[in-house]
């Protein structure tokens, strides 16, 4: 192993101190763009946000626990159609709700797919969640008569803290300003979250099964409890997402369920660098611009993107935050060097 | 009892097209230890290209000699198939598993997009062969007799394929270097041209399936996709990389959907999906998988 992985380098690098200064300039930024751009642009970011939680969900399973699944889609769908349930049979407003109502019924859905899934690794595991996640896919696409088939469910605005309610306010006036707020609280929120575990000891553990699976359970940690732990993270991460993204969509539909989708989050990590911590984020974000304007500029956006893709795991296989790390180290060498 | 026979038929005819995509599946990976995302469009243009020959090019035709253009569709894939092994997959065998799987699903959307490029959005088929064939009686039902060739046709590829091989010497040389690739490289074997071989009769197989499926439906845009996932459902039955499991994974699942289709259209999908399951869960390598 030439280069040495991310999670390996001295801890001093990674102090919050450091992470402040990077990150709450960061948000600052992020908090104060919809006054500096216009609408379309904020509702994008917000959907790029959301698919960001998702990734970064997704990660864990497959930068720091080594485990590729091609069924996350479930889980975001599990989100949604969450939300479009309660609209539809509990006549829900309250996000926070909605919020709830997704974590309740995504531990429940990833325990049992988590359940079956984490007693396989590598090709395995991914064939099997694929194929968990088609069952949901295919109950979604059937029962039209609950889900609306491929027709979908409508999801309304929802009201946010209890107060900022969209009735009245124009639908985009509300995604774009008070919603985007949330979703991007909800975001630092969930990426906090995130680092705290995979810099806690249960994620260094995770870490230590992915390198050698042999030696972690030779130093005591049991695997499969940690990686059904790692499992249920994730997908409660991407059911939060899914959670967000719908209001902003204003309708499901099975498509977030069908396996392309989950190609989708798995090309978005790759996209940004999975090894890294910020490359999932990088990675939805970049994604779903590349995505937004391939798919204005061209019908065959789909190709477009496979071309990426294609480049992007031939020549850049850390991705975009694993490649600038790479150029910014060249920099420092030849700096130094001078 | 008629009633019954038809739906063996059925059965058979979903059989035998489930297990020309999936054999050619199986044996890619058995051979070469990648899991082709792709798989599925390959059969999706075998569909397309069949189907713009017979129904485009020599449209009108009456011709018995249509039925020779049958093949056309499978040596297309098959070609496709010779050209994306050695330039997009070959790079990534000594690769993690992940950026595989990555490489063949961006060959899966360009495909997708070269298909609708070349074709266009509309649905193409190719009628005029199932036309042809007529109907038979089955006691006071009647059935297409063009479903029996495909069931046919798919037996048949079975056969040729198992004699190719277990009975022959290239099946000798396919099979070492799926249990050794470095040992049977190191007996002189050209792993890269078995490599190649292997990927383009999987290719070809696939495109086999989707050219006689198309008389009797149409060639669609995203049928590829929806048929690698039922594809996938028989190899994780029967054991990815086994041809005998990929026959017999494609046998059950025609039988368990022909029965899901009569009587639990709703969940048949879900069924089959959820058999998938249990199996990987009391055997992991599949019915007919050797346990790694």
């Amino acid at each position: 192993m030439s280069e040495v992985p991310i999670a390996l380098r001295p801890a001093a690098t990674r102090s919050p101190l450091r992470i402040a200064l990077w990150g709450v300039p960061i948000a600052v930024l992020l908090a104060l763009l919809p006054y500096a751009v216009d609408p379309y642009q904020t509702i994008l970011l917000g959907y790029g946000l959301t698919y960001a939680i998702a990734v970064l969900g997704f990660n864990l399973l497959l930068g720091y626990t080594g485990l590729l699944s091609f069924g996350h889609s479930a889980y975001f769908g599990v989100g949604a159609y969450t939300v479009a349930f309660m609209v539809k049979y509990l006549h829900t407003e309250s996000m926070e709700l909605f919020i709830l109502g997704t974590i309740a019924a995504s531990v429940v859905v990833t325990a049992l797919f988590g359940y079956v899934c984490v007693r396989y690794t590598k090709i395995f595991f991914s064939i099997l969640t694929l194929a968990l996640s088609q069952v949901l896919w295919s109950l979604a696409f059937k029962f039209f008569w609950v889900t609306g088939g491929t027709d979908g469910l409508r999801v309304p605005t929802p009201k946010l803290l209890g107060f900022v309610s969209p009735a009245g306010a124009d639908k985009i006036e509300f995604l774009s300003r008070g919603y985007y707020h949330y979703v991007l609280a909800v975001f630092i929120v969930c990426v906090m979250v995130m680092w705290v575990i995979v810099h806690s000891p249960f994620g260094k553990a995770l870490q230590a099964i992915r390198d050698n699976e042999t030696r972690a359970r030779f130093v005591g940690i049991q695997i499969r409890r940690y990686r059904f732990m790692a499992f249920l993270v994730s997908g409660v991460f991407t059911g939060i997402a899914g959670a967000l993204w719908v209001p902003l969509n204003g309708l499901t539909t099975p498509d977030i369920l069908y396996w392309p989708f989950s190609g989708e989050i798995v090309f978005m990590a790759v996209l940004g660098g999975f090894r890294n911590f910020t490359g999932p984020i990088v990675g939805a974000v970049v994604f779903n611009y590349l995505k937004t304007y391939a798919v204005g500029f061209t019908v065959y956006w789909q190709a477009f993107l496979g071309i990426v893709l294609v480049v992007l795991v031939v020549a850049l296989p850390t991705g975009i935050v694993g490649t600038v790390r790479l150029l910014a180290a060249w920099a420092r060498r030849k700096a130094y060097r001078w | 009892m008629d009633l019954l026979v038809i739906h063996l038929f059925n059965a058979l005819l979903y059989a035998s097209v489930l297990f020309l995509i999936a054999g050619g599946l199986s044996l890619i990976y058995g051979v070469m230890r990648i899991v082709n995302l792709a798989h599925g469009n390959l059969f999706a243009l075998g569909a397309f290209i069949t189907a713009s020959a017979v129904g485009q090019w020599f449209a009108g035709s009456e011709s018995a000699w249509l039925f020779l253009l049958l093949p056309a569709g499978a040596i297309g894939a098959a070609l496709v198939g010779a050209i994306l092994e050695p330039t997009l997959l070959r790079p990534f065998y000594k690769r993690p598993e992940e950026y595989q799987l990555l490489v063949t699903f961006g060959i899966l959307m360009i495909l997708e997009d070269v298909m609708r490029f070349v074709w266009g959005p509309y649905p193409l088929s190719a009628t005029t062969l199932f036309g042809k064939m007529g109907s038979m009686n089955v006691g006071e039902w009647i059935y297409p007799r063009y479903n029996l060739l495909v069931i046919a046709i798919g037996g048949l590829a079975g056969v040729f394929l198992w004699a190719l091989i277990y009975r022959t010497n290239f099946g000798i040389v396919l099979r070492a270097t799926s249990q050794d690739m470095r040992r049977a490289s190191a007996l002189g074997v050209n792993v890269n041209l078995v490599y190649v071989q292997a990927f383009t009769i999987g290719c070809f197989m696939a495109g086999l399936g989707g050219a006689i499926i198309v008389p009797s439906q149409s060639a669609v845009l995203g049928m590829g996709v929806d048929a690698l996932v039922l594809s996938f459902i028989v190899v994780v039955v029967g054991g990815l990389g086994s041809l005998e499991g990929a026959l017999f994974g494609a046998l059950i699942v025609g039988v368990i959907r022909e029965i899901g289709i009569t009587v639990f259209p709703e969940i048949e999908l879900a069924v089959l999906y959820l058999i998938a399951a249990v199996v990987l869960l009391v055997r992991p390598a599949g019915l007919f998988g050797k346990p790694t």
